[in-house]
């Protein structure tokens, strides 16, 4: 299981919820788990989030791998100017 | 509108050309001659992108017309270098990495080049004023102040 | 990446200052940018912009243009993609870029394109444009960010708001961020000083010398050419793609030197309009914009208006922030309000933390990001609350960073960990440089602050081929906006072993070389430098090869060295040491070319931190301020070429002071931009400035195989605030709206008293 850590501007997407718990062994997997689980996320996936996996930010890719017991957090797409 | 006969000389050379008479020097230059070392930053006079010399006198070509031209000794970036040896400014520019994008370059060794035509030992404060008329946005002008000061120490002492 | 792939020190190249490649063409004027092109029988473009703020577009006469002899073509919206927004994937930004770039129905702000026309001269092009009559509606019109966002607003546009807006806010607020940990409320009551305030900052322009220029070719087989000034010439061959309707690889860009871009030049603006022009002319055109129209109509940055509230104990400890954020970004979702939320608070180990953003649109220009995003205002109002919490609180602002600084493993006010990262090391280099004990003359003031970006990678394609005579050509798809060619050389000679100067660099246009992301984010050195690294070292893995076939030994028995394949140790055979060049030699005949690749997206940028510090003087009779000495403090992970490193820095400095002091958007009533200029728009001039010192902090990113982090954004994250800071303490009173102008510094001591 993975814990994801949520920005709170999603909390009522998800009922109140900060943290999700989902079955996942990488990012791409992980956001899919995350719309099944909660389909309001859909919305914001598809503007864009970017994922920290143990405070790497990994600004796009769908298949980093993530390692049990890894720090997960879920963050608005990172770009650059 | 009928176009004006024009014959100058650039960096030495003997031309002509025929213009609008709205066309500016700049427009002459980078359209007519095919000679694009000056830039067209803003058109107003305000950023020196296209300064030339126009006999011997530093000019912001966007702000003289292309027909001043007539009988006038132009100098433009193109003819800042002696055959294959750089000015020693050129040379410093690239030694200091006195530029990021390259785009005010021109102007500015033109301007830098009649600085120390009429001032071969300008002080820091000089040469910021007399550069002021010559805008960059990449560099904070620190490099570009060094450089200048230092090509002046080295002429100097090469006399 | 594993870690024993980094190499942090010993290195040959990397860490020297070489003169860059492109040296010779950029100071003898032979560079060609943007508007440096020409083509035979090309035309010249020209567009028609809105006069008006808003206003309705009833009707477009083209006919009296069209009638000129010299005219070849006129467009207008109808002549680009009917499918945008109507297809999937054109929806969203597509659709954005598409009404930025030629209006539909309503002309959103002044300067917003109607109408284009392609002639025999420019001259023709222009008076061309006096004959296109447009009918417009006038609408009434909002362009300050705190007004859009009230109840009594008129509407940009109607159903813009995504999931993030709550019911109730004005349609205007189009997106929102929140984010945050802890509880602010309990944490503000155990400080001993909370600080609550409001500042502002205008909306300025990135100020690149060049203006946009390109030269456009596309002719009824859907086929095309486009050479155009931009940071990234993927991006302008997808979105023009989809603008004119064409497939992507049916159009070739090739990017020019740009003359400056910071963020500006990451967008399309001219390039579909010439496109457009130019398959109705059958003919190329070329379009040069004026920098009348690069003010009205190209993206400024963001203006904001924000809330910032501060708890601290006595000894310095701050117990709770909270931040409220309101960007405006023009007429079209986009402004940065989230970067600006998740960097406010970014520098400090926080229990207790909230911040908001919201995206609100007006009838300005579509911003276009500006140098870190959002990063600079939210630095501008945190760190002036910061130092006045020290100033009431008597305590040292170095001391009170440093007790609060972000560190490895600190829980970041935007969610995460931080891995290794260096504000702690740019805060001791401050606190031990000799800026900070200087003596200060009367009427001079110090000022500093902290400053962080994210920093970016995006997809990196690199290729590098070896020639015969063991030299390499690189070919890296990231404009060259700052002397990046030299720091790929710096990297490919440090795996290859050859000389920089045998390593020549080429930026490859869209159809010599896989996709690349625009040169933003600081993202150049870092990813293309990796794919350059990481192809250099394909290459050398098939050279060892070589090696290895040659002298009948296992590969994995070949090491390489000094440019030199060698056996690996005492085992694995004797032979002397193969030069590059005796590989390449003859590689036609042992396998034949020998090349590196590397393409993907790398991820692991590594965020970066900065400390500035400013010494500013304050004139009570004009208002007139004057920064008097400036030092930059960055963490640069590894500088690859440290004389272009500081010159990343300045730059951001210069940059940082125009924003604090001078630069703004300034509208009239009637919604006009009243200074598209540069003499009424006034960006540091060089009598203006002081030289600017630099310190290099080294904490090396373990992301990149040398430990690089992006330099180019970071810089101009701490002089709003530093500034800011400095001028309040010289004028003895807090300055709490950009740019402090003299207008502004006069009214505030007046207010004083």
């Amino acid at each position: 299981m993975v814990e994801v850590h949520l920005w709170s501007g999603l909390r009522a997407l998800t009922g109140g919820l900060e943290v999700v718990e989902v079955e996942a062994t990488d990012t791409g997997e992980m956001l899919r788990a995350l719309t099944r689980a909660h389909p309001q996320l859909q919305a914001p996936i598809d503007a864009g989030v970017s994922v920290t996996i143990n405070g790497r930010v990994i600004a796009s890719g769908l298949t980093e791998p993530i390692p049990g017991g890894a720090e997960v957090y879920l963050m608005q797409r990172i770009r650059g100017g | 509108m009928s176009k004006i006969h024009v014959s100058t000389t650039v960096n030495g050379d003997a031309v002509e050309y025929l213009c609008d008479p709205r066309e500016t020097l700049l427009d002459c230059l980078r359209d007519k001659l095919s000679l694009t070392g000056a830039k067209e930053g803003c058109g107003t006079g305000d950023c020196g992108a296209c300064s030339v010399t126009l006999d011997g006198r530093l000019v912001c070509s966007c702000l003289v017309l292309g027909v001043e031209a007539e009988g006038k000794e132009i100098g433009t970036v193109e003819g800042i270098a002696e055959g294959d040896v750089l000015h020693p400014l050129q040379q410093k520019f690239i030694d200091y990495a006195a530029l990021q994008c390259g785009i005010c370059t021109p102007g500015i060794l033109v301007a830098a080049k009649a600085l120390l035509e009429q001032n071969p030992d300008p002080t820091e404060e000089e040469v910021r004023f007399w550069l002021a008329g010559n805008l960059c946005r990449c560099t904070g002008y620190d490099k570009i102040i060094r450089a200048v000061m230092d090509t002046a120490k080295d002429m100097r002492e090469a006399v | 990446m594993a870690l024993d792939d980094l190499k942090t020190k010993d290195f040959a190249f990397v860490g020297t200052r070489p003169n860059r490649p492109d040296g010779l063409d950029k100071v003898t004027g032979r560079a060609k940018f943007g508007a440096d092109a020409y083509a035979p029988g090309m035309l010249h473009g020209a567009i028609l912009r809105s006069p008006h703020a808003h206003a309705r577009i009833l009707r477009i006469d083209t006919s009296k243009a069209e009638a000129l002899k010299d005219v070849k073509a006129v467009v207008t919206r109808a002549d680009f993609s009917d499918k945008v927004p109507f297809e999937p994937g054109l929806e969203g930004e597509f659709w954005n870029v598409l009404e930025n770039v030629m209006a539909g129905d309503k002309a959103l702000y002044d300067g917003h394109a109607v109408a284009a026309v392609a002639a025999t001269s420019a001259l023709a092009a222009r008076d061309a444009l006096k004959l296109i009559e447009v009918e417009y509606e006038i609408l009434p019109h909002v362009t300050d960010v705190d007004k859009a966002m009230l109840a009594d607003a008129p509407v940009i546009r109607e159903g813009a708001a995504d999931y993030s807006v709550p019911e109730g806010m004005h349609p205007n607020v189009v997106r929102m961020h929140e984010s945050g940990h802890g509880d602010v409320a309990a944490g503000f009551a155990e400080a001993d000083l909370v600080v609550e305030d409001h500042f502002t900052t205008e909306a300025t322009h990135q100020g690149y010398i060049e203006p946009h220029a390109c030269l456009a070719t596309l002719g009824m087989d859907g086929k095309g050419e486009l050479w155009c000034c931009t940071q990234g010439h993927w991006i302008v061959q997808k979105t023009c793609a989809a603008l004119l309707g064409i497939e992507t690889a049916n159009l070739r860009v090739t990017a020019s030197e740009i003359g400056g871009g910071f963020g500006g030049k990451t967008t399309v603006f001219i390039e579909p309009v010439a496109l457009a022009l130019s398959r109705k002319a059958n003919k190329p055109v070329k379009l040069v914009m004026s920098r009348s129209e690069v003010f009205r109509a190209t993206g400024p940055t963001a203006s904001a208006s924000m809330d910032i509230k501060i708890g601290m104990k006595k000894d310095g400890t701050i117990t709770a922030a909270e931040g409220i954020f309101r960007l405006q970004g023009g007429a079209f979702p986009g402004g940065p309000a989230e970067f600006t939320a998740m960097c406010a608070f970014a520098p400090y180990s926080l229990s207790n933390v909230r911040q908001v953003g919201y995206d609100v649109m007006t009838n300005r220009p579509k911003q276009a990001a500006y140098r870190a995003p959002g990063s600079p205002m939210a630095a501008f109002a945190v760190e002036s609350v910061i130092d006045e919490l020290c100033n009431q609180l008597g305590l040292d602002p170095i001391e009170v960073r440093l007790k609060n600084a972000s560190r490895e493993g600190t829980k970041a006010s935007y969610g995460p960990r931080f891995q290794q990262i260096g504000l702690v090391q740019t805060l001791e280099a401050a606190k031990a440089h000799p800026h900070l004990s200087a003596p200060l003359k009367p009427g001079q003031g110090r000022g500093i602050s902290c400053g962080f970006w994210f920093n970016h990678g995006g997809e990196t394609s690199v290729s590098l081929a070896l020639s015969e005579d063991g030299s390499a050509q690189v070919m890296v798809g990231t404009p060259d906006i700052g002397g990046s060619r030299a720091s790929m050389a710096l990297m490919a000679a440090e795996v290859l072993g050859i000389p920089y100067d045998n390593i020549r660099v080429t930026i490859a246009d869209t159809a010599t070389l896989g996709y690349n992301d625009v040169s933003h984010g600081s993202r150049v050195t870092y990813a293309s430098g990796l794919a350059t690294i990481k192809a250099a070292r394909h290459a050398v893995e098939k050279l060892c090869e070589r090696a290895a076939k040659k002298w009948g030994i296992p590969v994995d028995a070949v090491k390489w060295e000094n440019g030199c394949a060698v056996p690996s140790g005492p085992n694995a055979g004797d032979f002397d040491p193969l030069p590059l060049a005796d590989i390449t030699a003859n590689m036609g005949q042992t396998g034949g070319p020998i090349s590196g690749h590397f393409e993907a997206t790398p991820e692991g940028a590594g965020v970066s931190f900065a400390t500035h510090i400013v010494d500013a003087e304050v004139d009570p009779e004009t208002g007139k301020t004057r920064v008097v000495r400036y030092t930059v403090i960055q963490d640069a992970g590894k500088a690859i070429h440290p004389t272009y490193v500081e010159g990343q820095f300045q730059g951001g400095a210069a940059q940082g002071i125009g924003w604090a002091l001078n630069e703004e958007y300034i509208y009239g009533e009637d919604g006009r931009l009243q200074n598209s200029v540069f003499l009424d728009y006034r960006i540091p001039v060089a009598s203006d400035l002081p030289m600017i010192d630099t310190v290099i902090v080294e904490v090396p990113n373990p992301g990149h195989p040398f430990g690089v982090r992006g330099v180019g954004e970071t810089s101009i994250c701490p002089p709003l605030a530093a500034i800011a800071n400095a001028v309040s303490a010289a004028a003895g009173v807090r300055m709490r709206n950009l740019p402090m102008s003299p207008p502004r510094i006069l009214s505030a001591l007046k207010a004083d008293g």
